[in-house]
């Protein structure tokens, strides 16, 4: 167990029969984040607070839409289905796997919405009310419309296939007109819905373009689609040679089947994003009268105005930009910055809405609120994001429509060509010239490949954020890294103490434990895990003091812990020290005219940083470090991982101009940051790679979220991108070779229909099977270091972290 | 050959059938989540609780 609370947890879990949980688990929780004051669940049962996000179903009925944190794998989703549906008062509860959203219904009168949210809590994971029902019908309507499409397009092909074939294989003559008619009407009935409702998107898309003159893809995907209509159409009651409406089909399934696998991968991209939403809270307390009294309204946050006076308490978020009117408090701010030392807040200062407030209760006037706050600007930029195509995607696309317009000018001069031979043929070479040639192909090639890359990148762990980073990947020639947070852990650990004379170490150590028991900064959760007996020892009278250090009452007697001179006021005369190591952070522990000891705190490498840094460096990139700390600090770390380059005490703009004379050399660099400070560099970089324990704003501007941290991930993703652009190549080449050969053939007039349904239908599948071939990680594994080396197994099966 | 009469508009009629049971199951939200039956199947409910 990790702590009382997920002692308490597995024990409600064991009490309540539903340890199978541990049974049929197949990843672990994740840890639970430092204890915060919880905020007020209560809000969330005001009527004026729910009506954004929960809907009526009668008198007391109530059903809403909630977002689960924490779902790693099909137990949780079993766990709390269970859990939330076993409550008194909940009627039904439902979780969907795949966007870890629960469905709840449940009766007013019985069980509220706060408790629901409790039990949430209280088996170890977090939900909070998705306000984005509205946007969460549009992707549902969105994905059943798409689906529908691709099945009516899907079972028409097949379909209409069984009536073509026969006409294929008969020999001249054995089958009676009459057959043949009523399979061509057959055909017919069941191509209308395929061209007329699967393929609407198309034809709406091409007179979008065309009205917008920037002929797109959809243009003579339409275009081929209506004139193999219309040609077929003509034939089938001119009793005409030939009819195409298997191909159409064809045609039309295939090209659904790209977008809906494009559609996907949108989609679950946008969700990563969900969690900026649950940083900005749903309700707030206004202040009646400022000047008078602390009165305060619950109202929702959304109909908060500018100039509105909100209180802020201890544990809550500021529901909106704004500036602090009065007290004196530290905010964790890491939602945007990352930087989860807390920011002192004191009256004057700019506060961003989302902030958590740690300590004391401020008072803010709100600037901004909702849609207009910081976050959600971040939110929407992510968001856009997320909607842009790669920009290879778009070449191919102009490829392609340049490519349709030959084709069109090609079928063109054939008819002509053939008028003069055989005028009785024109139409049908025409056709043929125009149906055997496969845009999609080219459309499929490039979409499709990248589709798979993306999927198999998330399920390592690496979050594609920007369209174009696959690409950008596969070409980089230089890494360059931040230390702090990206190979380093960003957390602290005692590396060394100096008790002084006369003091016992243990003893020192409890006393700053004690001192420290409730600060979330990272030194006090360094010092404290180190602390053997943290117990034996307790401080009273704690008093923090930003910036310097904590001060607090032991056995009658003050102490302090904190920076040099902090602990001198007390202490006495400075003592002399011996060097700390390099790179250390020095922390030192007093008591009334008495030095104890001094702590040196590191932040330790990465377990997999030496492997990853070997593992870009045999592949012929170089890698660099830039940093912002000190000289020692960096060089200490850049020795231990055999990088030569690099460079410290770096500021942000420093960092930039270097990377501007990289890429005046010619270089692709690829920068890996974690924090704000970093967002300089990282947009000049032409890919931006950002951990996913770092700042949120970085996120939101990387090209590529490394989530969980695991720097693994890079080396993965550089293997992965090559490979996607091997197979893109692949495709494209394999496009151009059989359009050629088949067009001049077509024109030539010795391509049959059926010879070119076939041979498109062929040159579409060969395509995405290539790129589907990705999925199979037989040669992605020749990048990957093993994972066993970094990650050894489990051996305590007996502490379960729920 | 005959019979083609009958069985060709039956094949058409039994598509547009086919396609009115996948609108239903479409409808009734059987294809929402794809992921989770699959592992739910697997989930042993019938332990005391």
């Amino acid at each position: 167990m990790c702590c009382p609370g997920c002692k308490a947890v597995a024990e409600a879990i064991a009490q309540g029969g539903l340890s199978s949980y541990y049974r049929s688990r197949t990843a672990y929780a994740p840890r639970a984040t430092q204890p915060v004051a919880q905020a007020d669940l209560r809000i969330y049962d005001r009527p004026e607070v729910q009506s954004g996000f929960v809907r009526s179903l009668g008198a007391h009925e109530r059903e809403t839409t909630l977002i689960l944190e924490g779902i790693t794998c099909a137990a949780c989703v079993w766990l709390n289905e269970r859990h939330l549906g076993g409550l008194s008062g909940v009627l039904s509860a439902q979780i969907n796997y795949a966007t870890r959203r629960a469905q709840v219904r449940w009766d007013d009168s019985r069980i509220s919405l706060s408790a629901i949210l409790e039990q949430v809590e209280s088996i170890g994971y977090r939900a909070w009310p998705a306000t984005s029902a509205n946007a969460e019908q549009t992707r549902r309507r969105e994905t059943r419309a798409a689906l529908w499409r691709l099945f009516v397009a899907g079972f028409g092909m097949m379909q209409v296939m069984m009536y073509a074939l026969p006409a294929y294989l008969a020999d001249e003559g054995s089958m009676s007109e009459d057959v043949s008619l009523l399979m061509r009407l057959a055909s017919l009935v069941l191509t209308v819905p395929v061209v007329f409702f699967s393929a609407a998107p198309f034809f709406l898309g091409a007179w979008r373009d065309l009205r917008r003159r920037r002929p797109g893809m959809d243009v003579p995907v339409a275009l081929g689609i209506g004139v193999a209509f219309g040609a077929s159409l003509f034939a089938t009651f001119t009793g005409g040679a030939e009819v195409y409406f298997d191909s159409i089909t064809m045609f039309v399934f295939f090209l659904l089947c790209a977008r809906w696998l494009e559609m996907r991968a949108r989609q679950k991209a946008a969700a990563n994003l969900e969690y900026l939403d649950k940083a900005l809270p749903l309700a707030a307390h206004r202040l009646r009268d400022f000047a008078r009294g602390r009165q305060t309204d619950e109202v929702p946050a959304l109909s908060l105005r500018a100039g509105d006076l909100v209180l802020v308490r201890a544990g809550e978020n500021c529901p909106g930009d704004g500036s602090v009117v009065e007290g004196d408090t530290e905010c964790d701010e890491s939602l945007l910055t990352g930087e989860s030392t807390p920011v002192r807040k004191r009256s004057g200062d700019k506060i961003t809405a989302g902030s958590l407030n740690r300590l004391s209760p401020l008072v803010v006037r709100i600037t901004h609120v909702g849609e207009e706050t910081c976050v959600s600007g971040v939110r929407r930029l992510a968001e856009r994001a997320s909607m842009q195509r790669p920009r290879i995607a778009e070449l191919a696309e102009r490829v392609a429509s340049r490519f349709v317009v030959g084709v069109l000018i090609f079928a063109t001069a054939a008819a002509l060509v053939w008028l003069w031979v055989d005028p009785s043929r024109a139409l049908w070479v025409a056709v043929a010239v125009l149906v055997v040639s496969c845009p999609c192909a080219l459309s499929l090639a490039t979409p499709t490949a990248m589709t798979v890359a993306v999927g198999r990148l998330a399920r390592r762990g690496a979050v594609i954020v920007r369209a174009h980073a696959i690409e950008a990947l596969a070409g980089v020639t230089h890494v360059v890294f931040d230390k702090t947070g990206t190979l380093t852990e960003g957390r602290f650990s005692l590396v060394a103490t100096m008790p002084q004379r006369g003091v016992e170490l243990d003893r020192a150590l409890a006393i700053a434990a004690a001192l420290e028991r409730d600060s979330e900064h990272p030194i006090a959760t360094a010092l404290g895990a180190a602390a053997t007996d943290a117990g034996a020892v307790v401080a009273c009278a704690l008093r923090n003091v930003p910036g310097s250090g904590i001060e607090g009452s032991v056995f009658g007697l003050r102490h302090r812990l904190g920076s040099l001179p902090f602990v001198a006021e007390i202490a006495g005369a400075l003592q002399p020290a011996e060097p700390g190591r390099a790179g250390a952070t020095r922390v030192w522990l007093g008591c009334d005219g008495r030095w104890l000891a001094g702590f040196d705190l590191t932040d330790p490498l990465r377990p997999e940083a030496q492997a990853v840094v070997q593992r870009l460096q045999a592949d012929g990139k170089r890698v660099l470090i830039w940093s912002g700390d000190a000289t020692a600090a960096v060089g200490a770390v850049a020795r231990q991982l055999g990088v030569e380059d690099c460079e410290a005490g770096l500021l942000p703009h420093d960092k930039q101009a270097r990377m501007l004379a990289l890429q005046q050399q010619g270089a692709v660099v690829a920068m890996v940051g974690d924090g704000v400070n970093d967002a300089p560099v990282l947009a000049q970089a032409q890919l931006s790679i950002a951990m996913g324990s770092g700042a949120l704003l970085t996120q939101a501007h990387a090209d590529i979220v490394l989530l969980s941290g695991r720097l693994q991930g890079l080396v993965e993703a550089i293997g992965i991108a090559a490979q996607t652009r091997r197979i893109v190549r692949q495709n494209l080449v394999w496009a151009t070779a059989y359009n050629v050969v088949a067009l001049s053939l077509a024109a030539a007039g010795l391509v049959t229909p059926w010879l070119a349904g076939i041979g498109m239908g062929a040159s579409s599948l060969i395509v995405v099977l290539n790129a589907l071939r990705a999925r199979h990680e037989a040669r992605g594994t020749r990048h990957e270091v093993k994972a066993s080396r970094f990650f050894p197994p489990r051996t305590s099966h007996l502490a379960p972290r729920p | 050959m005959e019979i083609l009469y009958l069985l060709i508009p039956l094949s058409v009629v039994l598509v547009f059938l086919i396609g009115w049971v996948f609108w239903w199951s479409l409808g009734s939200g059987q294809f929402d989540d794809l992921e989770g039956p699959a592992h739910r199947i697997l989930q042993d409910d019938d332990g005391p609780q």
